[in-house]
Parts: structure tokens; C-alpha cells; sequence
């Protein structure tokens, strides 16, 4: 059976599209909640238990609803925003509410590896808050945050597959309705080995950053 | 922690000892406000910093230095880099930072492992990167959480050198908390010792060497000083002559010990053999023990003993089974320091 090149090439391309784009505001909201469920949580710098008592489990509220219901589920967000509920630009809108929420966890943990001493010899300094983040947390935590962005990259590539179910295309669209679907092992074949390869590729340029900024040598 | 009351005068190496739980670390940070005190005052310079809003306090800490037992530097960032913080933020210009900054590493000796990682200095330099950090704002008071208790021997000699280097360059005081009172015998000129949360003793550092008042003192003092009776002087006391009269002088400053061993062989007919002897140094001057045998006729023996006695050193006979002590001196050996 023949594969068609023109349709791996577009679902690749999609995938591409869906991950970067999804990736990028995923990333934006998932630091931002992350750094929120640190500082705000019991002492530490910007403790608050208000704040840190409903991000907490509303972050959990969505890392427990499976991809596929949240997709559903969002559709009339994703109305309200792309105008349209169908297509690889909107099933971009649940894949950030799906990531954003994973990457916070993974932020969080990020965050909370580094040692006290770091935060209490920043205070002994004066910093403000503002700058404990900017200037001591991230930095020191940043070959952690590297790692935490590669495992959330490589997780959206899986969640992708399913934005099929609202025509987002992609590979793992192609494997489901051209492979599966029509009994075309081949094509299945071809996509699964470019996910591979994808994930392979992904991962090794993770740990390389990481290891960069650990500063080992 | 309660009814805490210490003075610090400007100048002052002031160290606190304790044993963890002691509740030393927390006096310390309440210095410079990283605890803040549920009652109470912390006056720095005669104001009281609890008054302050946190935007002052943030300017206030820039006077005070901080220094840590594991150093709390930051491994993403190179030396120049870590000390360069302080000055960073406070959004110091650029050409200004690189200038100070270079001056205190060429201080503290690592001007060369500028561009260094953390991960690839020793602990002494770790340390030193940590009070170049520290001084980079001229600050005015020094905070030393156990700056050595990571540190190897060697290493905490050239660190509390070091500390005490900047203390008399810069005129910068020094709060020092460790639990070791080797430090405080090193370096300190003030001592307090706590436990469970409160100041026990506290004085100046010759001043509670030398008379120790509490239990947990006097086993720090000890630490330093060994001022127990050696087994072979009790040994020797048991099975050679149980007439044999053997004496612990406790003594502080020049000349006294040692010169008062031949004064009395000279002034009386007495023979005196020195046993054992335990002397340090402490800020400069000698202190410590030393155990004697006098023979003699007995009446001689007894003027040689009231004459030391006279010239203010602390003696005491040291009896066969070793522990109890016949003290013949009366008067307070603390008074002998300033008297």
C-alpha cells in the first residue's frame, strides 16, 4: 500500500503548529500558576493562603479530567475564542488548558528543589519578592525548568494525537484515520516512527540544555 | 526564645555558642529581621528595626552582612556573578559593580576564579566567595551563621583569620553564632552561651574562660582548656608517696605562670617540678594550667603557696583520688583580668 508523503508531510507540519503554538501560552500559563502555587504556599516569600487555596485544586481539577472530555468540554470556550470549535487552530485552545495545568505541577517542583538557604540568603540581601523569582529562584532552578518543559513537550505530542476527535489533523490524526481506520499499517507504520523520532529528538535536546545550564563540566 | 538581652558594641567580634536547639540561629536571624520577634525590640545603630516598613528593611539589610554554614551561594552563577547580587539589586551601575566587585574578590584572595562555577571552588573559597558577597556593600554588621562548621580544620583557621581580618580593616562587627567554642577562643573578644532559648552566660571571652559559671560553660570552656587532672598525676599520686603535694595553677597573662615556678624555687628552699601544663592563647594573651609538684619541708611549702596565692593566681592542690580540690585562693580569679 502506498503512503502518502503529501498527507504525513501536512499532519506533520500540523503537529508542529499544534505543539509550538500550544506549547508557547501552555508554558506562559503553567510558569505563572507554578510560581503562584510556590510563593503563595505556607512560608514562603509571598505567602497567601487564599490565592495558593484556589489555584491549588483548580490546577487539579484539570489534571484530573482526561484530554478528551476537556476537549469536549471547552468547546464553547474554544467558540468564544478561535470563533470556530473544528480545525487545528482550535484544538489548541484545549491543549493549553490541558498543558498549561501539567507544566504548574512540573514548574512547582522545579521551584521547590531549591534549597531554602538560596531564598533566606536573598532575603539577608533585601531582595523583593519580585526579585527572589526573577533573580535566585529561576536561575537556580533553571536546568530543572528545562527538563520540566522537555516532559511537558513531549506529553503535548501525545495529547495532540487525540485532537483528531475535532479535526485537528496531525500525525497522530493520520495514524487513527488513514492506519487504524482503513486498515493502513504502513501509514500507521510512518507516523508512529515519526513520533518516535520526534520524541527522541526532543528529549536529547533537553537534556543537552539542561546539561549546559547545570554548569557541569 | 525568651527575655533575650544582648548588647553589641560597634567593633565587637561577639560570638554566641550553644548546641543545636539552643536557639542560637534564630537570635541571629532576628537581627537582621528573617525572624521577627513576637515581642520585643531589635535596635541596630538605637533604632528599632520592628518599626520599620518592609521597604526600609530591605534598605536597613544592605548594612547588614550575612554569612552561612553552607554558604547559600547560587550554582547557576559564576563568583563574579554571586558577589556582584547585592549590587545588582540595588541596580548599581554596571562599570561601578565590576569595579567593587573585583576589589573584594581581590581582597579575600579569588580574583583569579572570577569566572568560576560554585561547584569548582573548595569549601574554603566557597566560603570566601560567600564574605566577599557579604562585604560588597560595605555593610556594617557582619552575620555569621556557623560559617565553619562545614569547613575542614585548616580551612576554618584561614576563614576565621579572614573574618577577623575584616573586622579590624573595615571596622565592621561581627555576630558569630557556632557551637564550637574553639572559635570563639580563635576569634571572638565577646562571648554569650545559650540554652533552651536563653542567654546563660555572657561576658567577655577571657573573662569566661578563665571562671566559667554554668554547667554548659564550664564543658565548652573544656573543650578548649582541658583543664582535668592527666591520669598519670593521679596515678602517681596513689601508688607512689601519698605525702607527695601536687598543685593546678589556673593563669592568664605573661610571665605569671611560668616565671612563678622559679620565683618560688628561688624564694624558698622548695623544689618545684612542672608535671603538666595546658596554655592557649586567647586574643593575644597566654592562658591556661599548670600542674606542679613542690617538695619540701612542710612550712616551706605552705609560704611558697601563700605567696602565689598573693600574686593572684589561682591554686589548688590536687588530691589522690583526683576530683576534689583544696582551693586556696579566696578571691574571684575573674577579678585578676581587669584588677
Amino acid at each position: 500500500m502506498e503512503v502518502s508523503y503529501e498527507i504525513i508531510l501536512n499532519a506533520i507540519l500540523e503537529t508542529l503548529y499544534m505543539v509550538s503554538i500550544s506549547l508557547f501560552f501552555g508554558a506562559i500559563l503553567g510558569f505563572a500558576l507554578g510560581i503562584i502555587l510556590v510563593v503563595t504556599r505556607k512560608g514562603h516569600i509571598l505567602e497567601n493562603k487564599w490565592i495558593f487555596g484556589i489555584i491549588n485544586p483548580i490546577v487539579n481539577i484539570f489534571r484530573s479530567i482526561p484530554f478528551i472530555i476537556l476537549l469536549v468540554l471547552l468547546i464553547p470556550l474554544t467558540r468564544l475564542i478561535v470563533g470556530t470549535a473544528i480545525g487545528t487552530t482550535a484544538a489548541i485552545v484545549p491543549l493549553v488548558f490541558h498543558i498549561g495545568p501539567y507544566i504548574s505541577r512540573l514548574i512547582e517542583n522545579s521551584l521547590l528543589e531549591v534549597d531554602d538557604g538560596i531564598i533566606e540568603a536573598a532575603k539577608a540581601m533585601g531582595a523583593t519578592p519580585f526579585q527572589i523569582i526573577r533573580k535566585f529562584l529561576i536561575p537556580e532552578a533553571f536546568p530543572s525548568l528545562v527538563l520540566s518543559v522537555t516532559t511537558a513537550t513531549i506529553g503535548l505530542i501525545g495529547a495532540t494525537a487525540m485532537a483528531g476527535a475535532v479535526g485537528g489533523g496531525g500525525l497522530g490524526d493520520v495514524a487513527i484515520t488513514y492506519g487504524y481506520q482503513r486498515f493502513d499499517e504502513m501509514t500507521t507504520l510512518v507516523t508512529v516512527i515519526i513520533l518516535v523520532v520526534f520524541v527522541q529528538i526532543i528529549q536529547m535536546i533537553g537534556h543537552k540544555l539542561e546539561h549546559h545550564f547545570r554548569r557541569v563540566s | 526564645m525568651d527575655q533575650i538581652n544582648l548588647k553589641i558594641n560597634k567593633g565587637d567580634i561577639f560570638g554566641v555558642i550553644g548546641f543545636s536547639g539552643a536557639g542560637k540561629s534564630t537570635l541571629l536571624r532576628t537581627v537582621n529581621l528573617l525572624e521577627t520577634p513576637t515581642s520585643g525590640k531589635v535596635l541596630v545603630d538605637g533604632v528599632d528595626l520592628t518599626t520599620y516598613s518592609a521597604q526600609e528593611l530591605r534598605e536597613k539589610k544592605k548594612e547588614i552582612g550575612m554569612i552561612f554554614q553552607h554558604f547559600n551561594l547560587l550554582n547557576s552563577k559564576t563568583v563574579f556573578e554571586n558577589v556582584a547580587m547585592p549590587l545588582l539589586l540595588s541596580k548599581v551601575p554596571k562599570n561601578e559593580i565590576r569595579q567593587r566587585v573585583m576589589e573584594v574578590l581581590r581582597y579575600i584572595g579569588l580574583e583569579d576564579r572570577s569566572n568560576a562555577y560554585i561547584h569548582q571552588l573548595s569549601g574554603g573559597q566557597k566560603q570566601r566567595v560567600g564574605i566577599a558577597r557579604a562585604l560588597v556593600t560595605n555593610p556594617k554588621i557582619l552575620l555569621c551563621d556557623e560559617p565553619t562548621s562545614a569547613l575542614d580544620p585548616q580551612t576554618t583557621k584561614s576563614i576565621l583569620n579572614l573574618l577577623k581580618k575584616v573586622n579590624v580593616e573595615y571596622n565592621i562587627t561581627i555576630l558569630l553564632i557556632t557551637h564550637e567554642m574553639e572559635v570563639i577562643r580563635e576569634i571572638c573578644n565577646k562571648v554569650a552561651v545559650m540554652e533552651n532559648g536563653r542567654v546563660i552566660e555572657t561576658g567577655n571571652v577571657l573573662e569566661i574562660f578563665s571562671n566559667p559559671k554554668e554547667k554548659t560553660t564550664k564543658n565548652f570552656v573544656q573543650s578548649v582548656v582541658r583543664d582535668e587532672i592527666p591520669e598519670f598525676i593521679i596515678k602517681m599520686l596513689q601508688d607512689d608517696n601519698p605525702s607527695k603535694r601536687i598543685f593546678k595553677l589556673k593563669f592568664i597573662g605573661e610571665n605569671v605562670g611560668q616565671s612563678i615556678v622559679s620565683e618560688v624555687a628561688k624564694k624558698f628552699k622548695v623544689d618545684v617540678n612542672v608535671l603538666f601544663g595546658n596554655i592557649i592563647e586567647l586574643q593575644e594573651i597566654p592562658f591556661g594550667n599548670l600542674i606542679i609538684e613542690i617538695k619540701g619541708d612542710h612550712r616551706e611549702c605552705e609560704r611558697a603557696i601563700q605567696y602565689i596565692r598573693l600574686k593572684d593566681i589561682q591554686i589548688e592542690e590536687v588530691a589522690a583520688n583526683g576530683s576534689e580540690l583544696r582551693n586556696y585562693s579566696q578571691r574571684n580569679f575573674g577579678n585578676l583580668i581587669y584588677g
